[in-house]
């Protein structure tokens, strides 16, 4: 459902409706930072919602919304000069987490991360906000955006459970690694044009108390959850784009799932390397200790040695700590993507369903075409508007996210060179400075 | 290194340039131009198969090796004679080495190459047939023949000579000189444990120190096979990311071209560790050089032993001799006494006794004099030995740091390429 909707639609009446783009079509174009989105005179901006302060009302079946869609005559999105809705936009809404904490209480023990949010919305009351969360508050969170927002793409989460005794809960890298992904999360809800409105998220990120027992029972308040469609609708077609989307993901999946292994098998490799490399490294110490002249240049590629196994502990750490998850959390993305599509083509099977059913009754008794035949008619058409808002706006993250992934491991990689170059080439200015003097005491 | 002073020999005859490999040779080295290497260019030019019948009639092949010789006054007067040369294999090297040995016991005998690969890390060939392995070698012969003819006491050597320029009936002569039979009773006794009573310090000390050089040599080497087996599976494994970028590029629309050339780039960087580990064989000659020196210096060690041990046997024998003789001189008094022996087979036993007595003194005199001119002169190699082994393998380590150094460069430029194909995604 569109949450694009502002209360007083009337007050945009400087502009035809049927001018009034669908508020989250995207453009194909490369985004401008700083670009003007306030409402204006102009033909064709139009962003409702995000900057005149107006609270939205969400997933509500708002006839506002349905009106909108009704008049949108073709649904394709239209390749705005702007895109209103991309990173270019000014951001007021700023979140960070940070400083893990222990809890430790006889029940039980658990890890708080610091949640910072900065932000000039009105929908807010303070400017600043700094709450104490848990894991099980992220989830609650998530659930919540789900269910009330069904026909977006929300981010995934880093894994619930680890096994116990395998992995160290408390560990420093795991909740390291934990507290970024969390942070990951949360940024890009923050960043989505209306996951960023959702009340829950409000209340998330000020309440002092979050009351969870609400979400804990799975039924939206709405009543639309697209989880109560009844099972048993086939669907017939599948718009081509969507099925491409499908393809892509199962593809792009089992690419990063190949990606996975082969960067866990150069952490095996890199791992035996390391354990050869520092032995060898002791072998030239032990040498060096039986020899008088040779004694400095054995030290010296010891040393050099050691601190190559440095420069490659590091390079490892930051593969596993940083690079692995980043890989693992674009699995579940993906996973959330495919679910998304998963429910449009129920939402569409339901409506072709009902629409055959009715399609055969008015043929048969001349009944009209039930109010929720077309309801469900505007649920598709918003579910593929949404859907592919999201689409687009998630490829482009895709591509940002994977740019700085590769880059950073090539930055790693190339770190680790660097260092043990430096060693290296600082043991031949000595060797060499040594063997220059040992020629002139000969020669004296 | 070996390669470095055959370039240098055939640039120049500049003493300097002795300097490299034979350190302080050329300090103690005569002007007079003795050393065989100062009078004659050596190299060992090429290797190839050979095809023969052998000593049990039976079909083999072998590699012979192309020894070239030039005379240097010749180059230097402007003249560009061609290098006589001749094919020789490996084993008559072997053979030419063992006569050195036993010839110069008292000389840290320069070493050949193995005979057969070890240490090998598990890509590189272990066969002797093997191309590369071959090449080695012939480096390998090269630098034995270049190090024998420069060192000041071995390359006046006839026997040395011959092998550089008769090619055939050199062995009949080695055979004929009889070192052979020497060899086999020397090995007999080596092999033997004996004890030293009063043994020479400093060369009990290097005994020790050679045996040091042997285990960290040898283990350096089974380390270095290991990690070169590690460092072989990181780099190509790397190889795997080339295809899958590949692969997944073809999904891609923006990003497909930069994730196309950024997999290029990981098959290149799979791909260079083949070069990287090939010149490191290199440094593995090197120590494997010393692996063996090691040996040599330590039978230089084990021979003055022998000699010193013969030399107390034959002391031992000496006092024993004389102790009969006192014994002898007492008896006779109680002969004279109870009247058991003629007086003249005494006469016939004394006087026995004292020639062995006198033949025991000239023997004990001869076997010290040799016990200490072998000690002298096993000493001056060995202090020639360490200024060379210090030199080689401070270079051999600085060789190792420049190669260590030039893999860094080869990876992050590569990966440097690959960042600029991901930033371009």
């Amino acid at each position: 459902m569109s949450v694009g909707a502002p209360r007083g639609l009337a007050s945009s009446g400087q502009k035809l409706i049927t001018e009034i783009l669908h508020p989250l079509s995207a453009a194909e174009e490369p985004l401008s930072p700083g670009h003007d989105v306030t409402i204006s005179a102009e033909k064709d901006k139009q962003e409702p919602g995000l900057t005149n302060g107006t609270p939205l009302e969400i997933s509500s079946p708002a006839s506002a919304s349905v009106l909108i869609s009704r008049l949108q005559l073709d649904c394709e999105l239209e390749a705005d000069a702007h895109d209103p809705f991309g990173s270019g936009e000014p951001r007021d809404l700023f979140v960070t987490v940070d400083d893990p904490k222990k809890h430790v209480s006889t029940m039980e023990t658990y890890i708080t991360y610091r949640v910072s949010t900065k932000t000039t919305r009105i929908e807010f009351d303070l400017p600043e906000y700094s709450v104490r969360r848990r894991y099980q508050d992220f989830d609650w969170l998530r659930i919540k955006l789900e269910d009330s927002q069904p026909t977006h793409l929300v981010p995934p989460l880093p894994e619930k459970f680890v096994m116990k005794g395998v992995v160290d809960r408390f560990s420093e890298e795991f909740v390291d690694t934990r507290m970024k992904a969390l942070d990951k999360f949360l940024k890009r809800v923050a960043d989505h044009p209306v996951l960023s409105f959702n009340p829950h998220l409000n209340a998330f990120l000020t309440a002092k108390d979050l009351n969870k027992r609400q979400g804990l029972a799975l039924l939206t308040k709405v009543g639309e959850s697209v989880k109560n469609v009844a099972g048993g609708y086939k669907l017939r077609a599948r718009p081509a784009e969507f099925c491409a989307m499908g393809e892509y993901l199962d593809t792009f999946s089992q690419k990063l799932g190949t990606i996975d292994r082969i960067s866990q098998r150069i952490l095996r490799e890199q791992s035996e390397y390391l354990t050869e490399l520092r032995e060898y490294g002791a072998v030239y110490s032990a040498w060096a200790a039986s020899e008088e002249q040779l004694q400095r240049p054995l030290e010296g590629v010891a040393g050099c040695v050691t601190t190559s196994c440095g420069a490659l502990e590091d390079l490892s750490d930051n593969m596993s700590q940083d690079f692995l998850p980043v890989l693992r959390e674009y699995v579940l993305y993906i996973e959330s993507m495919k679910n998304v599509l998963r429910k449009r083509d129920q939402v569409q099977a339901e409506y072709e369903g009902r629409l055959e059913a009715a399609v055969l009754r008015k043929q048969e008794d001349r009944t009209p075409i039930p109010v929720e035949v077309e309801k469900c008619q505007d649920k598709v058409e918003c579910f593929n508007a949404d859907l592919k808002a999201d689409w687009e706006r998630w490829q482009r993250n895709k591509r940002q996210d994977f740019k700085q992934l590769l880059t950073g491991m090539a930055d790693k990689n190339i770190n680790y060179y660097e260092k043990s170059q430096a060693a290296w080439e600082s043991l031949i200015t000595l060797l060499q400075e040594k063997q220059t003097e040992d020629k002139t005491s000969d020669t004296n | 290194m070996a390669e470095d002073v055959k370039e240098e020999s055939v640039a120049s005859n500049d003493e300097s340039d002795q300097a490299a490999s034979d350190g302080s040779l050329s300090n103690t080295m005569l002007t007079e131009g003795s050393c065989l290497l100062r009078r004659m260019e050596i190299c060992v030019a090429e290797a190839e198969k050979r095809s023969g019948k052998n000593a049990v009639s039976m079909q083999e092949t072998y590699t012979v090796y192309l020894v070239e010789t030039r005379p240097i006054d010749a180059i230097a007067e402007g003249h560009n004679p061609p290098p006589d040369s001749l094919w020789r294999r490996y084993s008559e090297f072997e053979l030419l080495r063992n006569y050195l040995i036993v010839t110069y016991p008292y000389i840290v005998v320069p070493p050949l190459p193995e005979k057969r690969a070890e240490f090998v890390w598990h890509k590189l060939s272990a066969d002797n047939m093997d191309p590369d392995f071959v090449e080695r070698r012939r480096i390998g012969l090269e630098n034995f023949l270049l190090r024998v003819a420069s060192h000041p006491v071995l390359s006046n050597n006839e026997m040395l000579y011959h092998f550089l320029t008769k090619e055939h009936g050199w062995k009949e002569m080695v055979y004929e000189t009889g070192f052979q039979t020497k060899a086999d009773s020397r090995l007999r006794a080596l092999s033997a444990t004996f004890r030293v009573r009063s043994p020479h310090k400093r060369l009990v000390e290097m005994k020790h120190y050679s045996d040091g050089l042997q285990s960290h040599t040898s283990q350096l080497l089974r380390a270095r096979t290991r990690v070169a087996d590690r460092l072989y599976a990181v780099y190509k494994v790397h190889g795997n990311y080339g295809r899958v970028f590949s692969e997944w590029s073809a999904i891609e629309k923006e990003m497909g071209d930069g994730l196309q050339s950024a997999g290029h780039h990981m098959d290149a960087y799979a791909a260079s560790v083949d070069d990287i580990l090939e010149e490191e064989e290199h440094y593995a000659d090197q120590l494997k050089e010393y692996l063996s020196y090691a040996e040599a210096l330590r039978a230089v060690c084990r021979k003055h032993e022998l000699s010193q041990f013969e030399l107390e046997m034959a002391s031992q024998d000496l006092i024993s001799k004389k102790q009969q003789l006192r014994t002898f001189s007492l008896k006779g008094m109680t002969n004279k006494l109870f009247g058991q022996e003629a007086p003249e087979q005494r006469e016939a036993k004394l006087n026995l006794l004292e020639e062995l007595i006198a033949e025991g003194e000239e023997t004990v005199k001869e076997k010290t004099a040799e016990c200490d001119e072998h000690a002298e002169k096993a000493w001056a190699d060995i202090v020639r030995f360490k200024d060379q082994k210090d030199k080689d393998l401070q270079e051999a380590l600085i060789n190792y740091a420049l190669m260590q150094i030039s893999m860094c460069k080869k990876g992050i430029q590569v990966w440097n390429n690959a960042k600029e194909c991901f930033l371009k995604m």
